[in-house]
């Protein structure tokens, strides 16, 4: 009984910090700890001392001060008489505009490409093969450049819808797609349109607690419901009614043609178009890869053994295929999500007005507050990388397999 | 029976029939076309709308491309050279800038009589990580990949050979330094000579012994600065020394998020995070204007070095997921099986993980390759000659101000040969790599 | 120990660069070559040409200084700078001067520590549209689409220009001049805006240049000169000088030509032989040599022959001296005396 010592009873000693294994991972961490800390504590000081020498200070004042210059799109009220704070919240505004934009419709094409791109159809293959080879393996900035000019050569001037041009302006001449961007009509919100706005939104509760109630009635009694046409009902029928009840609360402000350019309705630049296309083509191009590989994950024997159920195909592929297909996907597809929004950074080659041209560009530019400015751009993106990817893993862990 | 079937029954055939061509629908090019793009109404809208797409693209592009001039001086002689060819004004390209204009494109500034310097450096890289890709050589190769950074670095920059050579010396010295003193004075002593002895001997012997052994023995070829360097040269060059240079710290760090030490695994996780969640743009911004704050005052390196240190940074935070995702997928028997071998943790990282996990990521790394080698052309917008950056300096000059696709179409194609390679590379790997699983 | 890290690395990559402690000059010496901030390219100013070698006016300014410190106009390392890196390449030491059509400003003189050593290049702010949009005046582009480029005080201008006026105005901003070019001859803007060089420069390559016309009015003034950091005041002393010196050397009749000749031995005008060195020690006091201006001269010349070979009348750029003619023609070039 007492050959065995006890280990607590003998002396610490020093040499048991590093070669007893108790201790040693803690000695490992303390070391980590003052080394990271001297290492930070090193650049702060390197940093204080630098700014010292060139005369400077860190301080976030220019965020207050006048920024004098203009930004062609903006979201919010805006002049050059505003401050570099508020230029620099319409960049960011700008940013998650085109990010949001650009990631539906890359999920868009890259379904639509990846599922084409294991067609039957040899041309059809063939085709979206080269489509995501292309993209693929030439870099982002150089497809942002030529589809940004592209557009620009390929679309007619303003001047051309004039009298005698050969250009004119589609659905009812409520459209017009110029180089310099695609003008659409703006709506004009007149008396009682709160109303019809409350009845459009109280439609779409209507149409998710249909959903939800044919689900569950479903799942109890095996009937399924028409939710695809009741739902279509639900979202147009009673705007319209209301619509016409009130007397055309909202109207169309149409474009037109004036002085220099199309005047009224909504101007869609050609920047944002062309960031837009060519970040949701190149990220489309890597979805494409990440749908045809989840489809192909799905083993062949589901589909069968769905059709042997008598499911038709289109059951069987909403019911079986998608949600196993899904959780192939969605982690990938996250990533690609957060790579489209740091992509949109590269807007400054298309003079899109982003949060790195304007607070990271021409404001940074203008004060000389570099240090500050790219602390605040990447505070930015680092707080929407995180809060994308933590959206997305949320869901993520709603539809993933749950293994028990 | 049999007789009196062949024999009385005279309208059954005694013989087979030759067989016959199937029809016409159902054999060769008709039954391939009718199947594969007009089997449906769907099939058949797709295919006309995609031959329609075809169409449309190469009309309108083909004239331009085929008939595009390559021999001219400038882009005015271009013109002059097109309305003396074609009187009907067509407009065409002017690949003439790209037959004057090449060499800059992929070379940049780089002397012209020490183009083979890169390009042997190139092989000299290929042969180096062939070992690894393509699973040949063996331990000699393996030395020899050893020391190929050196002869890189001494064939791209010039300068004396003893240069590089004596810098090597260090990790001889290193390695020298761990055994005897590990076998005379334990462990720890051992790892702490480890790191101190070649950092003593790099920051203070490095250049007197360089002067001194130069003195005795000059041999080198000319030095050529980093200002010179430019194009393709260059955006491989930041491409594959941010890969390779990353590689050893993304797996420190990918071991950091799988450790359970606290500080460790917080500091990784933080660290990977904050790179991963900043473009690469800021990143570079970040180089070019704050890098000077965070050094000791009065230390100031070139621009191409500090975009290095800021591109491996950020490739090690992607590398470091590439190796985590490895290591996830070795089965939890080989760290148990590791374990119960009684090895320690770096013996068992090193002699059972890694190399199963390295070997499992590689599709992964040469991935993040081709991402890292595309968006080396984001050094543009700090300055660097890259080649788009190459692309504006030429249309700068009188003669070529006003030229834009030739170029893009020149950069584009550079880009998708190599991107294309890689891929194709990766994916060939990922093949073998699944077959050797089974 | 981190410093001693940082040190190594620098020793092991051997691209190890001076302190900037030290003063410009020693360290320019030390180095054998001067560090010139330019452009990346911008025609006329400074580009790269097929081999490589860097041409231009504002690349002459740099090859003047190195001749003036080196006697070797071609010991100069070209550093291409962005609109947005040009500041901190100078501020942080990576180059030892700008000399990149950079205008002398208020705040950047002052607010961000820099020290203008005189005006190379007198411009301001144009207009170009198609002749085809009928426009004579600037006055007229209310509602106009205006092509600009980012990082540049240009935006500042048109701002201040159109609300002074009470019009409005769409902007397009645009990176880099090439991009600018294309957008305007697609006609994706009615008007391209930059500094009246700039436009001259890039009408010169248009297929038709009479398709386009320059608009008379010039809304600012953008005096483009060399710049150097706050504080190197011996440094900054022989920058202005080489420039003065080019600037002087027209002024006097001194060409690359007759340079060698008119410094061989003292003549009978004393300013020039208080330039060429061969009266007085101005060189001395630079701490250069006394033929310090000689080498400046015969590098590429006097100021007007350098004007005339990259951006004058005889060049496709074609412009006219204007305002950077010589005071005694008219211009507002005038060198102070060297004395």
């Amino acid at each position: 009984m007492a050959s065995i010592p006890d280990p607590s009873s003998e002396p610490f000693r020093l040499g048991q910090l590093i070669y007893d294994r108790r201790y040693r991972s803690m000695t490992i961490q303390v070391f980590a700890f003052i080394m990271i800390m001297a290492f930070l504590w090193q650049l702060g000081w390197n940093t204080v001392q630098n700014l010292s020498a060139l005369g400077k200070d860190f301080n976030f004042g220019f965020l207050g001060s006048r920024a004098g210059y203009d930004i062609n799109q903006r979201l919010i009220e805006y002049s050059n008489d505003s401050t570099h704070g508020r230029a620099a919240i319409i960049g960011i505004l700008n940013t998650l505009l085109v990010a949001f934009l650009g990631c539906i419709l890359a999920t868009i094409i890259g379904v639509i490409a990846g599922v084409l791109r294991l067609s039957k159809n040899w041309i059809v293959a063939r085709l979206m093969t080269v489509y995501v080879e292309g993209f693929r393996n030439v870099p982002l900035l150089l497809w942002i450049l030529v589809i940004f000019a592209v557009m620009t050569e390929a679309t007619p001037q303003p001047r051309d819808f004039r009298e005698g041009g050969d250009a004119s302006m589609m659905l009812f001449d409520s459209i017009a797609i110029t180089n310099r961007g695609i003008f659409i009509p703006s709506p004009i919100w007149g008396e009682g349109s709160t109303l019809l706005v409350a009845v459009f939104v109280a439609s779409l509760v209507a149409i998710w607690a249909f959903r939800r109630y044919a689900r569950k009635k479903q799942e109890a009694t095996g009937q399924i419901l028409p939710v695809f046409w009741v739902s279509l009902t639900l979202f147009f029928v009673p705007s319209v009614i209301f619509y016409f009840i009130l007397g055309g609360p909202v109207t169309l402000r149409l474009p037109e043609l004036g002085g220099f350019n199309f005047t009224g309705g909504l101007q869609v630049r050609n920047s944002l178009i062309a960031l837009w296309f060519a970040l949701s083509l190149y990220t489309g191009a890597f979805i494409a890869e990440i749908v045809r590989s989840g489809i192909l994950a799905v083993s062949r024997g589901q589909t069968e053994a769905a059709y042997a159920l008598g499911l038709r195909p289109n059951r069987t592929m909403n019911l079986v295929i998608l949600p196993q297909a899904l959780r192939v996907i969605i982690p990938p597809l996250i990533s690609q999500y957060l790579n489209l929004t740091k992509n949109s950074s590269l807007a400054i080659a298309v003079g899109y007005m982003d949060v790195r041209s304007t607070l990271g560009g021409i404001t940074i530019n203008q004060t000389g507050r570099e240090l500050e400015g790219m602390l605040l751009l990447g505070v930015f993106y680092l707080v929407t990388s995180l809060i994308i990817s933590g959206v997305m893993n949320l869901y993520n862990n709603a539809v993933k397999l749950k293994e028990r | 029976m049999a007789h009196s079937a062949k024999s009385s029954v005279s309208y059954v055939r005694t013989e087979m029939l030759p067989e016959q061509a199937p029809p016409v629908s159902e054999s060769g090019l008709v039954k391939w076309v009718r199947e594969n793009l007009f089997s449906g109404p769907l099939n058949t809208i797709l295919t006309v709308l995609s031959l329609l797409a075809i169409y449309w693209v190469v009309s309108h592009v083909f004239q331009w491309f085929a008939y595009g001039i390559w021999t001219a001086n400038s882009l005015s002689e271009c013109r002059e050279v097109r309305n003396a060819l074609y009187a009907d004004g067509r407009n065409v390209a002017c690949w003439a800038v790209l037959s004057e204009r090449w060499n800059q494109l992929l070379f940049g500034f780089y002397p012209a009589e020490a183009y083979w310097r890169p390009v042997v450096a190139l092989i000299v890289f290929f042969i180096a990580v062939a070992p690894v890709m393509f699973n040949f050589g063996g331990r000699k190769l393996a030395i020899f990949s050893a020391v190929s950074p050196f002869i890189c670095y001494w064939l791209l920059w010039g300068g004396s050979i003893w240069g590089p050579i004596l810098t090597a010396l260090g990790f001889v010295l290193a390695w020298l330094a761990y055994g005897q003193i590990t076998r005379k004075f334990g462990a720890l002593a051992g790892i702490v000579a480890t790191i101190l002895v070649p950092l003593i001997y790099w920051r203070f012997g490095v250049a007197p012994l360089t002067g001194l052994v130069d003195g005795i023995l000059p041999i080198g070829i000319e030095n050529i600065q980093s200002k010179d360097f430019g194009g393709f040269m260059l955006a491989l060059i930041i491409g594959i020394t941010g890969i390779v240079l990353s590689l050893p710290l993304g797996i420190l760090l990918a071991l950091g998020r799988q450790s359970d030490l606290f500080i460790i695994n917080k500091f990784s996780v933080i660290f990977i995070e904050v790179i991963r969640g900043v473009p690469l743009i800021v990143w570079l911004f970040t180089a070019s204007l704050l890098l000077n704050y965070f050094l000791p005052p009065g230390t100031n390196f070139d621009l191409m070095l500090r975009v290095i240190i800021m591109v491996t940074l950020f490739a090690a935070a992607y590398m470091a997921e590439v190796v985590r995702g490895g290591l996830a997928a070795l089965p939890l028997g080989q760290y148990e099986g590791a374990d119960s071998l009684g090895l320690d943790y770096w013996q068992s990282m090193r002699l059972i993980i890694l190399p199963q996990a390295l070997k499992i990521s590689i599709p992964g790394i040469v991935n993040t390759f081709i991402g890292l080698f595309k968006d080396t052309t984001l050094v543009v917008f700090i300055g660097l000659l890259d080649p788009i950056g190459l692309s504006n300096a030429i249309r700068a000059t009188t003669e070529w101000n006003g030229i834009y696709w030739e170029l893009f179409i020149f950069i584009g194609l550079c880009f998708f040969v190599f991107c294309y390679a890689m891929s194709r590379y990766s994916q060939y790997l990922e093949r073998k790599l699944a077959t050797d699983r089974h | 120990m981190k410093k001693s890290v940082v040190l190594a690395t620098l020793a092991v990559a051997g691209m190890a660069a001076g302190m900037s402690q030290a003063s410009t000059l020693d360290e320019v010496k030390a180095r054998g070559s001067l560090n010139c901030g330019v452009t990346t390219g911008l025609t006329g100013f400074a580009e790269p040409n097929a081999s490589g070698v860097w041409e231009g006016f504002d690349v002459a300014v740099c090859r003047a200084v190195a001749a003036a410190v080196f006697g070797d106009p071609m010991a100069v390392e070209f550093v291409p700078t962005t609109g947005q890196t040009r500041f901190t390449a100078l501020a942080s030491g990576e180059v030892d001067m700008l000399a990149r059509n950079t205008t002398w400003t208020f705040s950047r003189d002052v607010d961000l520590k820099f020290e203008f050593v005189g005006v190379n290049y007198y411009d301001g702010q144009g207009f170009m549209v198609p002749a085809s949009l009928g426009v004579s005046s600037a006055l007229e582009l209310d509602g106009a689409t205006v092509c600009i480029q980012t990082g540049t005080t240009t935006e500042l201008n048109l701002a201040d220009f159109f609300a002074s006026n009470n019009m409005s105005y769409e902007p397009v901003p645009i990176e880099t001049n090439a991009e600018a070019q294309q957008q305007y001859l697609a006609n994706a803007c009615d008007v391209y805006t930059t500094d009246a060089s700039g436009l001259a420069a890039t009408r010169a390559t248009f297929e038709d240049p009479s398709a386009h016309v320059v608009l008379p009015e010039i809304v600012s003034k953008e005096p483009l000169g060399p710049l150097v950091r706050h504080g190197d005041h011996e440094w900054g002393d022989i920058v202005r000088w080489s420039l003065n010196a080019l600037i002087a050397a027209e002024e006097m009749g001194i060409t690359s030509a007759n340079v060698a000749e008119l410094a061989a031995a003292p003549g009978n005008n004393p300013e020039i032989n208080r330039i060429l060195g061969t009266e007085g020690d101005l060189g001395a006091m630079l701490g250069l040599e006394a033929n310090w201006a000689v080498n400046v001269i015969s590098a590429g010349g006097n100021y007007g022959e350098i004007f005339d070979r990259n951006i004058g009348e005889s060049t496709p750029i074609g412009l006219a001296r204007g305002l950077n003619a010589q005071w005694t023609d008219g211009g507002l070039l005038y060198s102070p005396p060297f004395r």
